[in-house]
């Protein structure tokens, strides 16, 4: 960790740097949005609702929905810092605008009304009695304000807004508990910080201090030590995930990762056991290499991967594109090295696919990536973070084509899709088997140079996991069925029909359990 | 020069006054009031709460303006007048004082000459004549807040701002009405003197009948929106007026039970 933070000392500055001035802009927009309109609605009471009821609203979107929204969008959208702000400041309104209208409201109508008798005029009455009186009420706003933005910053990372939230995202990906704390901690550090400064500054304007003194430092406290507490939860469930290894008895536990195509691999696993009268425990949605930590811990019994994954992500080669050494050699050395088993190639690679919009394949006439690489210098690009990290991603691959862009967009996968269609992007790096491939007209180039490992999809299986499934008193019952449905599942799904089936889910929103029975009974895997 | 002021120059007066919250759909809290009030006396209106004295007050200096007749502050309609003009014309005092907490004695004292625009050393001058007319030591007080006073010091306070800018009409809703009985009675007695030194027109609310009968020139026992008797101290005792004799009911059972 020591040597980790010599050496990064300087990028990790920068990045608090980022994320600073990311609060700090999306703060001072939204104060000077906020605050003006709070006032507006102490004044306009008809307009007081709807105002509160938009800005609650607002606070509900869920992040990546919102930057999902956002990113198509002419001026306020595309990719970077300023589609970050804007949303930013979305979340950032309520508080300010809540607590603006609290404190003016809550003035001691007797002050109000002497003021006003007194002969001030509504400027003076605002200025010099209800703005004054309410500012540690509207302070505690900005506070919680803040508080949130230097939290939700963290998402900046995913539309490619720099910030601390790049090295959560990349220490999630490659499974590096030094990245996700040079994240958390300056970050979790900001945040305590902004709260504690903020309170001062509440403690010096608020004219009613000497009653409400001592409740302070003990609510600080309360709430540094709230903030603690939930760091600490989340490190402990992380580590609970890998110490802990009680199993449930009678059944196999099936895990997946935190995307479609795994999820349905799973289920597809988990239904075929069911039908063979097993009880399964489904774990899916497993990010990173959580699924690869929860294996080894026994929390799962199998979930599906993929070769070329396995052989960089998780063994630490160098990639390598034959498939069958990459496959012969993760299948020794997960034995060797994990006691870990693989199963049989499911039949598809899902390999990256550099794709670009299919218009701009008909107008180029592009076929391999070759034939775009003139371009680059043209064109911007987006890649999802894990690629453009990883050994195997954008560094060996900018390399292998000579490709030069104009601009390289670090950001979320799922988010590149929409960014390569409504052009503020013109490549990305997608998956093989994403149904958004065909549905939003993309095209994926070929890979004439051979620079990609093979993704086969495979199953890794945890040895002993057959302790845990019940004891048997006749011969036909102990035929364990986990071996026999892994290898049905060999060379059984091919690329087209992976695309199909997470176009179902992805693109048609149908339910990934419904289309993955479809699919079993057609293929006579179970019974209709 | 007082002399030239005739007891029948009307300060304040209100012609046929009504005033509903909404015209339309609530009765009126002031029904077709009439009253004249002339330079330097004081006249209390007395009545139970709801009924109107306190509407009454607040459209002197515009708070509220009436739903029809006039209110004329020195001969000039109160829609007439810049409502700002007649306000810092005008002190006022309420119950809890409405003191400016972010204020220190001496800044809520300075209140109106510092919205005037007055020169520092006349507005310091000011509030330390002030300050000791009310009985507050100008070097104890002057640089404390609100909340570093009992209410019977914030009262005073009160009392100095609204003379600030030395009005002719001093406008008091039950000013001592939050009050613990001592304090009251002292108040009372130093501002029955207070206002006869300074000869200030009085407008004066209270549901007391004690406190009617010593600050006012002149009684006005209101009623559901209307006044149902307007005469001197003297007369008010004497009167045959049913609500009148209610009131100094009371008075003798307190002075009953006086020890």
């Amino acid at each position: 960790m020591v040597e980790f933070l010599k050496s990064n000392w300087a990028d990790i500055l920068s990045h608090i740097a980022q994320h600073l001035w990311l609060v700090f802009i999306s703060i001072a927009i939204a104060v000077a949005i906020a605050l003006p309109v709070g006032i507006l609605i102490t004044r306009q009471k008809r307009l007081r609702g709807p105002v509160l009821g938009i800005a609650n609203v607002m606070q509900t979107i869920p992040s990546l929905a919102l930057f999902g929204f956002l990113i198509p969008l002419p001026f306020i959208g595309g990719i970077g810092p300023r589609t970050a702000i804007v949303a930013l400041v979305f979340y950032a309104l309520l508080p300010i605008i809540r607590n603006t209208v609290t404190g003016i409201l809550g003035v001691d109508p007797n002050v109000r009304e002497a003021a006003v008798a007194m002969g001030m005029t509504d400027r003076q009455v605002l200025f010099k009695v209800e703005l004054p009186l309410a500012i540690s009420v509207i302070l505690t706003g900005v506070r919680v304000a803040v508080v949130i933005t230097i939290g939700v910053a963290i998402i900046a990372a995913e539309v490619g807004a720099g910030g601390l939230g790049e090295y959560i995202f990349r220490g999630l990906r490659l499974n590096d508990n030094r990245l996700l704390l040079a994240g958390a901690v300056p970050s979790a550090l900001m945040a305590l910080a902004a709260d504690f400064g903020f309170n001062l500054i509440e403690k010096r304007f608020d004219v009613s201090a000497s009653r409400r003194q001592v409740g302070r430092p003990l609510r600080v406290a309360a709430i540094a030590v709230l903030a603690l507490g939930v760091l600490l939860m989340g490190f402990a469930a992380l580590k609970s995930l890998r110490r802990n290894s009680s199993h449930n008895r009678g059944h196999v536990t099936v895990g997946s990762k935190d995307f479609t195509e795994s999820i349905l691999l799973a289920e597809i696993v988990a239904q075929m056991l069911e039908a063979q009268g097993v009880e399964v425990d489904r774990r899916f949605d497993l990010g990173g290499n959580l699924a690869h930590s929860a294996l080894l811990a026994g929390q799962i019994d199998l979930y599906p991967e993929y070769t070329g994954t396995a052989f960089t992500a998780i063994l630490h080669h160098q990639p390598i594109s034959d498939p069958r050494a990459v496959y012969d050699q993760v299948k020794r050395e997960y034995e060797q090295q994990f006691n870990l088993l693989v199963s049989d190639p499911l039949g598809f690679d899902n390999t990256f696919a550099i794709l670009v919009r299919g218009d701009d394949a008909r107008r180029l006439n592009l076929k391999t990536i070759s034939d775009a690489a003139k371009y680059s210098s043209q064109w911007t690009a987006g890649f999802g973070h894990d690629f453009i990290n990883r050994q195997d991603g954008y560094p060996g691959f900018s390399r292998t084509y000579g490709l030069q862009f104009r601009k390289v967009s670090d950001m979320a996968l799922d988010l590149t899709y929409t960014a390569l269609s409504s052009h503020q992007v013109d490549m990305i790096a997608g998956n093989s088997t994403d149904g958004r491939i065909a549905a939003l007209d993309l095209v994926q180039l070929e890979d004439d140079r051979h620079y990609f490992p093979p993704y086969e999809a495979v199953f890794i299986v945890r040895r002993g996991y057959e302790r845990s499934m019940p004891p048997c008193d006749s011969s036909a019952d102990c035929i364990d069925p986990v071996p026999w449905v892994l290898a049905d599942l060999g060379n059984a799904i091919s690329t087209e029909e992976m695309r199909k089936l997470n176009g179902q889910v992805d693109g048609a929103r149908r339910d990934k359990k419904v289309v993955v029975r479809e699919w079993l009974v057609s293929k006579g895997f179970v019974k209709p | 020069m007082p002399e030239a002021i005739n007891n029948q120059t009307a300060l304040v007066e209100f012609r046929d006054v009504s005033f509903a919250v909404n015209p339309d759909t609530s009765g009126p809290i002031l029904d077709r009031l009439n009253l004249t009030v002339a330079a330097g006396e004081t006249v209390v209106l007395l009545g139970e709460s709801g009924c109107g004295k306190t509407t009454t007050l607040r459209l002197v200096n515009r708070l509220l303006a009436p739903t029809s007749g006039q209110v004329l502050v020195e001969g000039k309609a109160t829609t007439e007048w810049e409502v700002i003009r007649l306000r810092r014309r005008t002190g006022y005092v309420i119950q809890e004082a409405g003191l400016f907490p972010h204020f220190t004695v001496a800044e809520n004292v300075a209140l109106v000459p510092s919205l005037e625009n007055w020169e520092e050393e006349r507005t310091r001058r000011r509030v330390e004549e002030l300050l000791s007319l009310v009985g507050l030591d100008p070097a104890r007080f002057a640089d404390r807040y609100p909340r570093e006073l009992s209410g019977g010091q914030r009262q005073r306070v009160g009392v100095a701002r609204a003379l600030a800018a030395d009005p002719p009409l001093l406008l008091m809703d039950e000013p001592f009405g939050a009050l613990d009985p001592l304090t009251r009675a002292l108040l009372q007695k130093e501002f029955a003197e207070l206002k006869s030194r300074l000869g200030k027109t009085v407008i004066f609310v209270t549901h007391d009948v004690r406190e009617a009968l010593l600050l006012g020139s002149r009684i006005a026992l209101m009623d559901k929106g209307k006044i149902v008797l307007l005469e001197t101290p003297e007369d008010f005792v004497r009167s045959d007026n049913a609500l009148a004799k209610s009131y100094l009911e009371t008075l003798e059972t307190d002075l009953a039970l006086a020890p």
